[in-house]
């Protein structure tokens, strides 16, 4: 069993194994998505490689972090905008 | 402002700059590596929480541990080159001055992601898109998924879906299945790995097809696929398409590199030189060819960059991989069913929600986005301007500095460096 980190996304707990992706994470909880665009629809990572921004979130209260580019890590705080 | 100061500056640790500055940390140069993912290996060689690095990733990995000489900074942003010789870095959030003497770009390539009606629901994904996420960590197992664009990697983003338990319902290629049968047919034992993976998709692979529709509400629950005029439409979770690689020039073009207007690459001479004096470039960004050729252009790029002399066999081994590029290229070059406008209300620049109508009704890119927006959003038209080059014919332009978002205080801390005269 890989060893795994607790991330908490819009408030709620989330165990992870080590090295999986903000992105990733955030679609452990359904395919439902990361932020809502500037007109309002559900949006989710699309890319998967830093370059469309799609699956932008905040991540310890640093607004517009790449989920696919950033590692979960034990008492990450991850705020989706949907 | 901290400024690091090193021979050579490599921007990208894929393969080929993870053996650029392998070789030129072996040779002694002082050596920084900078690349924006969490560790290194770029797409080819992700590492992910069930993934152990690759066989080539361990070595590299294992021989570079000694090098003291080579600083490795990953999540590491390019934010811009705002004097000779210097790169303006974001690397946790703060701010980093690189000085370099040579600078190797390895700049790697993004998927082609063309717009259709309904890319802009939950679970539509790239191709490689899907495999980036899959290796991070993304859960498929059971999905139904339907991998599409053209090319190999579509075989490859199925295969990986697969093995992470996903039901691949279908691998929907645009290109014909004459040039694709011909394309495998001229494989050789070298290339047996993509033969065998054409091998096992076969079962659910569809030549001379292209999605135009994803279905759902608020999530992908349906794709249509067209071919030969013909519709049909399958139950799908996700989507993952991509068509091809784009060249990633962004660097390249603030830092005045000639490129190639033919395929968006920089345009390198045989030692990986690019036109402007001391920066190389070698892999993807100078035209896609895959991992064996991005690294022995790695090879050849950091001979030039630390002034000796490349051996031969290096050369010879370029030109085989290059023949073979061009192979891939000539059989999923895009066809008319791919380069086909989508429904005018289709969204093209996601960043900031402007449909194909609206830019359609402009003249040029640059009215376009004065008009309306468009590729103005964060990605900077990376994935729009991309496909209003296909279907409008403009031609492709550059980012501005900020070449990616980055925090005030890291410009801040740009400005302050420029006007402080630099002993």
């Amino acid at each position: 069993m890989a060893e795994r980190v607790r991330v908490i996304i819009d408030g709620e707990p989330l165990a992870v194994p080590a090295f999986t992706t903000v992105a990733a994470a955030i679609a452990m909880r359904g395919v439902g998505g990361t932020r809502r665009s500037v007109t309002s629809e559900p949006r989710a990572a699309l890319c998967g490689m830093g370059v469309c921004h799609e699956c932008r979130v905040t991540v310890d209260g640093r607004a517009h972090v790449l989920g696919c580019q950033t590692l979960c890590r034990d008492g990450l705080s991850i705020e989706t905008m949907r | 402002m901290n400024v690091e100061h090193v021979d050579i500056a490599v921007v990208g640790a894929g393969p080929a700059g993870l053996k650029a500055a392998q070789i030129a940390a072996r040779a002694g140069a002082r050596v920084a590596l900078i690349d924006d993912n969490p560790r290194p290996g770029g797409q080819i060689w992700r590492q992910g929480p069930t993934l152990a690095p690759s066989a080539q990733l361990h070595q590299w990995l294992d021989e570079t541990r000694a090098h003291a000489n080579l600083i490795v900074m990953n999540g590491t942003k390019v934010a811009a080159a705002p004097e000779h010789n210097r790169l303006l870095l974001e690397r946790d959030g703060a701010p980093l001055t690189l000085a370099y003497s040579k600078l190797i770009l390895a700049t790697g390539a993004r998927e082609r992601l063309l717009p259709f009606d309904g890319w802009t629901l939950p679970g539509v994904t790239g191709a490689g898109g899907l495999q980036a996420l899959v290796k991070g960590g993304m859960p498929v197992r059971g999905e139904r998924i339907v991998v599409a664009g053209s090319g190999p990697l579509l075989l490859a983003a199925a295969d990986t879906a697969r093995r992470h338990g996903a039901h691949v319902v279908a691998v929907v290629e645009q290109a014909s299945l004459a040039r694709v049968g011909r394309f495998v047919a001229s494989l050789s034992l070298t290339t047996g790995k993509l033969a065998q993976a054409v091998r096992l998709g076969i079962a659910c692979y569809r030549t001379g097809s292209v999605v135009v529709r994803a279905h759902g509400n608020a999530r992908v629950e349906a794709v249509t696929i067209r071919a030969r005029g013909r519709e049909a439409t399958l139950e799908a979770d996700r989507v993952a398409c991509g068509y091809g690689l784009v060249p990633n020039v962004t660097l390249a073009l603030a830092l005045g590199c000639s490129i190639d207007e033919r395929d968006g690459a920089i345009h390198v001479d045989d030692s990986q030189r690019t036109s402007q004096e001391h920066v190389f470039a070698a892999g993807e960004c100078t035209g896609i060819g895959g991992m064996e050729l991005a690294s022995v252009e790695g090879a050849i790029a950091a001979h030039a960059a630390l002034g000796t002399a490349a051996d031969a066999r290096l050369v010879r081994e370029r030109d085989r991989w290059r023949a073979f590029a061009w192979r891939v290229a000539h059989a999923f070059e895009l066809g008319p069913d791919a380069r086909a406008l989508p429904s005018p209300d289709t969204v093209l620049c996601r960043c900031e929600d402007v449909s194909i109508a609206d830019v359609a009704a402009h003249a040029n890119w640059r009215d376009a986005k004065l008009q309306t927006r468009c590729g103005m959003g964060p990605c900077q038209g990376r994935i729009c301007g991309e496909a209003a080059a296909i279907y409008f014919g403009w031609p492709r332009t550059a980012a501005r500095p900020p070449f990616t978002p980055v925090r005030i205080d890291t410009l801040i801390a740009a400005r302050e460096s420029t006007e402080t005269p630099v002993s």
